[in-house]
């Protein structure tokens, strides 16, 4: 590896007032199991790894009814299913910290890095999608919030300019009869990165036999993590049918664009996009009737 | 001794002690290579060609020796030019100048990750980033990457060289030999067969995945001796090999074994050795060398993909009438694949009198392939066993009773070589046949049983054992056999039963080249085979030895000496039995210490034979195969250490399951290794596997002291038709590539429904 | 060059000091730094777990952690697994059940499998082979490293602690282990 400065700032300012100094030349470091292996690869060479996991607002899990959820952006995965509250309200978002890599890999991978390192195959992002999520971030000039969406713009690349710095997440709380889920599709059981993940979030008229609103997030099978806004809009004030789903299934296959890689074909890509989403609305209908998130 | 070799009365052998080296692994303690560390000690890092085919035009080192902590850089010009020579090493030949060429590229590099030069420098990081600052000029080449390439006319050729047999001497060829077998009349054959199954296999390029990179530490003295530590299956291996490529006398250099983390036939020949020792000679300073994951993966042994064209014809009895085969393997970039060992392995387990089978050896712009595990035996099984279960589906025989009535057994000839003696084949398939895992129902959607047969020569080769008998009456037993997967125990254990000890009071040690006699590599199958038939024949020595001093102690011929139950015993009044322990705190008076010594050259080695049987449920929506239930049932001859036979057997399986499922080599279309990691090089984890029944059949193998058959390879052979069988039955579709990963077989499975779709209303109209 | 940095950490239960310059990943201190050798380097991007420390009570790849972050952690290595007297019931275990044949993947192994322990004292086989999924094994199939797991679990909810100073000879074999044994310290021939 190459000769590097680390630094540990303890706040915000101090994080932001580093990157913005040294630019290309820093590389914020929460969990470390992107950058690390990518510094070793000498594919990113930065001067300063600057430690974001010392500043407290990267680091807390906050829920409210009212308020809904902040998460930071530097909380590893094992304190996301840790967490009470996050496995009753936001079960998909928490399935999918606990799909990601190993035991090893969640002791120390973060949400927030795992979205900043712009893989259209992260887990979280798609759960984050479908909850509607926002991303707040510092820079120099001030704050902004990005929804979820479009956080990602290439493979490896998002909208933090020089000097900005993803803090947080703000997630609203859960509407009465909604649940989300996350399903990925991998070769083995562990350790595989998506061939093709889907995260689905679902709130259910008072009936639960209709979906009022539906969200549907997909990683894996474009050049960033997909919001597919038509299948999710083709959900809304549907009944809970397999004429419903099905439709639903075939617009996020359209919604995709996979390719064929190592991990799988743009053929195969496009059939497990079916089958997940599937699959995936039905676990968080499911979860939605039977109202865990309202107790 | 009171044993025979069927087993009965041993007090030790069959018996599961803990491993003597078991402490220090299971606390950290144990030293594998990479864990040496000397005073004032560079490290060394490889640079590699980007390029998988390519002439090296130039190699500038200046700027990269000028780094400060850089304190040596080495090329293939530093290499003494060799002469092409043949070299034995565990299983496989070797060309000492293509061996030289493999470990630094001369004037052409022929895969990605080919060594192209050594930096040492004080630290890894330095030296690391000094390979940045080397400036290497390449005129890349077109390449081949697969055998139906590497085989078309006007195909780039690897080696300007290279010449085969048949295409004469005058043709630069792609192709480094044919092999062909025959036997019968195969056109008569095919004749009186009722059925005739024919089908085309193609299988990926796999790596052997030990857990431990590839590792070594030279110190050069001033005096032209050096040492090596090095994590390897064969420390002589590596000393003669190292002294060849270094150009310097055997005897100088002495190797040294570290605990090994893995090899299965990857660890038998070297790469880092001579480097750490010329680095070590240049600098004045021990160097250590280190692989990455992306180097081993990039830049060792992986073991060949292969096309196959298999065959069979069996009467509507299921007699087995005659098999024709066309094998072609990737030997990488240096010939050498094992596909000579998949013609005689490919059929062996049966007796079929009509035979022809064509194998070729093809070089393509891949890492030279090494041995894995029965070497070119797991690609053949794939092919002829799945035909073998198709066949016997369409016969409509059980599998079990169609390999049963097929069965090689002692008399059957074999595909090259003498007739079998006495084997186990047909007990591990009856071992099947009667396990609970066969009676057992398997219900429900998507699920299928499948099984296969595999066979693997073994072999025999040179070993040496010491045998001391210390004053407290313990023995320490000195071996050359690198301790892969709990030998060292075996080893141990044998000598205690011959001499009537405690496993506890009996100390096995592996020692480097200069302090015990020449031994061959662990691997083969052959650390209990042949080194336990030396530790026998030394522990009987040292017994002889020990019976003489008894017989002097009272004043009678060692004749009259009697040895049983741990006890020296003789006729006469009150002349009390004496145990080793009581005669060992004697030896000083009756002529001094005892070691007991013996060297084999072993023959008469018995073949292994293994049985696998699979359950496995496919997702129909995906291609997802999961393994329910896994039983081997395997000949071992004698198990000296059942805990450690069943290790292997487990573990050969779960290679093969893996090889079956989701292992390969992805390339892209200039050659270049995509998936150089363990997270896209995909093995199983805990979580994809089952536990894993093992049946362990002994039928002693003819001639060995204790019967013992060699256990440590063939289990890898039958797991990839097993599972290729099972997913036949489960979901109704043959798979012909491997790994059957999901898209594959999802693909597989739809083209099928399609298909029956498509019939169906054809049907209909 | 960036200037070493010194860093404090409680290491198997003791306050270290120790300089690292910041490349150096933590399982480059344990080994190069500190002459603990027992973590292993098996693919240096998280893949195979023989890098498995725990940290503050977490499993973690030591491969993937600066030795910097390491100031004010507590870190627990395969080497502060035993005490002078005993082997963890865990090693003990895996010697049994012959867990290991090249042994360069237990370190990693035991230190997963104690997490496990430490938080779920009745594992099923598969909750073993879930905290296990990041840990690579090429030699074993796995099969006797979940046994082992498995006894260790039983051994320890049934209250016999600890397992005995590694006595070799004719342990129990792996049919045939039980905690009894344990209690009364016997060689089982």
């Amino acid at each position: 590896m190459h000769a590097i400065n680390y630094e540990s700032p303890k706040t915000i300012d101090e994080a932001v007032k580093l990157l913005a100094t040294h630019g290309e030349q820093a590389r914020p470091l929460c969990g470390g199991t992107d950058l690390i292996i990518q510094l070793r690869a000498g594919v990113r060479r930065p001067e300063y790894v600057v430690d974001v996991k010392n500043i407290r607002e990267l680091r807390r899990i906050e829920f409210s009814m009212q308020q809904g959820l902040r998460l930071g952006a530097a909380v590893p995965c094992i304190e996301i299913y840790e967490n009470g509250d996050m496995r009753k309200y936001y079960p998909g978002l928490t399935e999918a910290a606990h799909l990601i890599g190993s035991l090893q890999i969640q002791s120390r991978a973060s949400v927030g890095g795992n979205l900043c390192n712009g893989s259209p195959a992260a887990d979280t992002t798609p759960a984050l999608i479908a909850l509607a999520a926002k991303c707040r971030v510092v820079g120099p000039g001030g704050e902004r919030m990005v929804p979820i969406e479009d956080f990602c713009t290439a493979p490896g690349r998002t909208v933090l300019q020089p000097g900005e710095l993803l803090v947080e997440f703000q997630v609203p709380s859960p509407a009465r009869n909604s649940c989300d889920a996350y399903l990925r599709f991998i070769p083995r059981n562990e350790m595989d990165i998506a061939v093709v993940g889907v995260g689905a979030s679902v709130t259910l008229d008072l009936g639960d036999e209709k979906i009022s609103q539906a969200r549907i997030g997909l990683a894996a099978v474009g050049p960033t993590p997909i919001f597919a806004r038509e299948a999710s809009q083709a959900l809304a004030g549907k009944r809970i049918n397999d004429e419903s789903i099905e439709r639903a299934a075939q617009l996020a296959i359209a919604a995709g664009s996979p390719i064929d890689d190592m991990r799988g074909t743009a053929e195969f890509r496009r059939h497990i996009t079916g089958v997940l989403t599937r699959r995936t609305l039905a676990k968080a209908i499911e979860r939605a009737r039977t109202g865990q998130t309202s107790r | 001794m009171a044993a025979s070799a069927n087993g009965q009365g041993f007090k030790v052998i069959g018996s599961r002690p803990v491993r003597h080296d078991g402490v220090d692994k299971v606390t950290g303690r144990a030293k594998y290579g990479a864990d040496y560390s000397f005073p004032g000690m560079l490290f060394g890092k490889v640079l590699r060609s980007p390029y998988a085919h390519a002439n090296i035009k130039s190699i500038k080192t200046d700027k990269a020796a000028a780094l400060p902590g850089v304190k040596a850089i080495i090329t293939a010009h530093d290499l003494p030019a060799l002469p092409d020579k043949m070299e034995q090493t565990g299983e496989q030949a070797i060309n000492l100048n293509q061996l030289s060429a493999n470990i630094l590229a001369r004037d052409k590099v022929l895969y990605d990750g080919h060594a192209v030069a050594v930096v040492a420098a004080t630290s890894p990081h330095i030296a690391e980033e000094a390979l940045r600052l080397i400036d290497v000029d390449y005129d890349v080449l077109p390449l081949v990457m697969s055998v139906e390439d590497a085989m078309k006319p006007g195909a780039p050729i690897l080696l300007p060289g290279l010449r085969n047999k048949e295409e004469g001497p005058d043709k630069p060829t792609n192709v480094a030999t044919h092999i062909q077998f025959k036997r019968g009349d195969i056109a008569e054959g095919f004749k009186t067969a009722d059925y005739v199954v024919e089908r085309e296999f193609k299988t990926a390029m796999v790596h052997q995945g030990y857990i431990e990179p590839h590792n070594a530490v030279g110190v050069y003295n001033p005096d032209g001796h050096a040492t090596i530590y090095c994590s390897t299956q064969g420390t002589f291996a590596v000393r003669s090999l190292s002294a060849a490529v270094l150009g310097m006398p055997e005897g100088n250099i002495k190797v040294v074994p570290a605990e090994i983390g893995g090899g299965f036939g990857g660890k038998l020949t070297i790469y880092l050795e001579p480097l750490a020792v010329l680095l070590s000679k240049k600098t004045g300073r021990p160097v250590k060398l280190t692989m990455t994951r992306a180097e081993v993966l990039r830049a060792t042994g992986p073991t060949s993909g292969s096309t196959i064209r298999c065959k069979i014809g069996c009467t509507k009895d299921g007699k087995l009438t005659a098999a024709e085969v066309w094998m072609a393997y990737e030997a990488g970039a240096f010939p050498g694949s094992p596909v000579g060992a998949g013609a005689m392995t490919i059929v062996a387990p049966y007796n079929i009198p009509n035979l022809l089978i064509d194998a070729y050896d093809v070089v393509v712009n891949r890492p030279k392939t090494a041995a894995y595990r029965a070497p070119g035996a797991s690609n053949a099984a794939m092919a002829s066993e799945t035909v073998i279960d198709e066949l016997a589906d369409k016969s409509g025989i059980d599998p079990c009773d169609f390999r049963i009535m097929n069965g090689a057994k002692e008399g059957t000839a074999q595909t090259a070589g003498p007739p079998f003696r006495r084997i186990g084949f047909i007990e591990t398939v009856e071992a099947i046949k009667n396990s609970p895992h066969y009676k057992s129902k398997l219900e429900g959607a998507n699920r299928g049983r499948g099984m296969a047969s595999g066979f693997w020569f073994n072999v025999g080769l040179q070993s040496s054992a010491i045998v001391n008998i210390h004053t407290d009456g313990t023995a320490s037993v000195v071996i050359g056999s690198v301790d892969i997967g709990g030998t060292r125990a075996a080893q141990a254990m044998i000598a205690a039963e011959v001499l009537g000890l405690d496993v506890i009071d009996v100390r096995p040690l592996v020692t480097d080249t200069d302090s015990i006699g020449h031994t061959d590599v662990t691997g083969g199958s052959r650390t209990c085979f042949a080194t336990g038939w030396a530790v026998h024949d030394a522990a009987q020595d040292a017994l002889r030895q020990l019976k003489e001093r008894a017989a002097k102690l009272w004043e009678k011929k060692p004749e009259e000496v009697a040895f049983s139950n741990g006890q020296f015993s003789t006729d006469g009044n009150g002349v009390k039995p004496m145990t080793v322990k009581e005669l060992a705190g004697r030896l000083a008076r009756t002529g001094g210490p005892i070691a007991g010594r013996a060297t084999v050259n072993a023959r008469s080695v018995g073949p292994a034979f293994a049985t696998t049987l699979v359950d496995v449920e496919v997702d129909p929506d995906t291609g997802k195969v999961s393994i329910l239930r896994a039983t081997v049932a395997q000949d071992a001859g004698k198990a000296i250490h059942p805990s450690y036979v069943e290790g292997q057997m487990q573990g050969g399986t779960a290679q093969g399951i893996g090889w079956a499922l989701n292992e390969e080599y992805f390339y892209d279309d200039r050659g270049i290794l995509r998936n150089s990691g363990l997270l896209d090089y995909r093995m199983p984890t805990c979580l994809d596997l089952p536990l894993i029944e093992t049946c362990i059949v002994e039928v002693p193998t003819p001639g060995h002291p204790l019967g013992v058959r060699g256990v440590g390879e063939v289990s890898i052979v039958p797991p990839l038709a097993a599972v290729a069988n099972a997913i036949a039955h489960a979901v109704g579709v043959r798979m012909g590539e491997l790994p059957m990963s999901p898209p594959r077989l999802l693909k597989a499975m739809l083209g099928k429904k399609n298909g029956a779709e498509t019939q169906a209303a054809a049907a209909g109209r | 060059m960036a200037k070493k940095a010194v860093v404090e950490a409680t290491i198997n239960g003791e306050q270290t000091e120790f300089l690292c310059e910041p490349r150096q990943s933590l399982l480059e201190v344990l080994r190069d730094e500190l002459d603990l050798t027992g973590s292993k380097e098996g693919c240096l991007t998280g893949d195979c777990g023989a890098c498995t420390v725990i940290v503050d009570g977490r499993p973690l790849c030591s491969c993937l952690m600066l030795g910097v972050e390491a100031q004010g952690k507590t870190i627990q290595t395969v080497e502060g697994l035993a005490t002078p007297d005993s082997l963890h019931v865990l090693q003990q275990k895996f010697l049994e059940h012959a867990s290991l044949q090249c042994g360069i993947c237990t370190p990693g192994f035991l230190m997963s499998a104690k997490v496990l322990l430490d938080h779920n004292t009745r594992p099923t086989e598969a909750e073993i082979r879930y905290a296990l999924a990041g840990n690579l094994c090429r030699c074993t199939g796995y099969d006797k490293i979940v046994r082992a797991v498995t006894d260790a679990a039983q051994t320890l909810a049934s209250g016999t602690g600890k397992g005995s100073a590694g006595r070799l000879g004719s342990g129990p074999s792996a049919a045939e282990s039980t905690s009894q044994q344990f209690l009364q310290g016997q060689e089982v021939k």
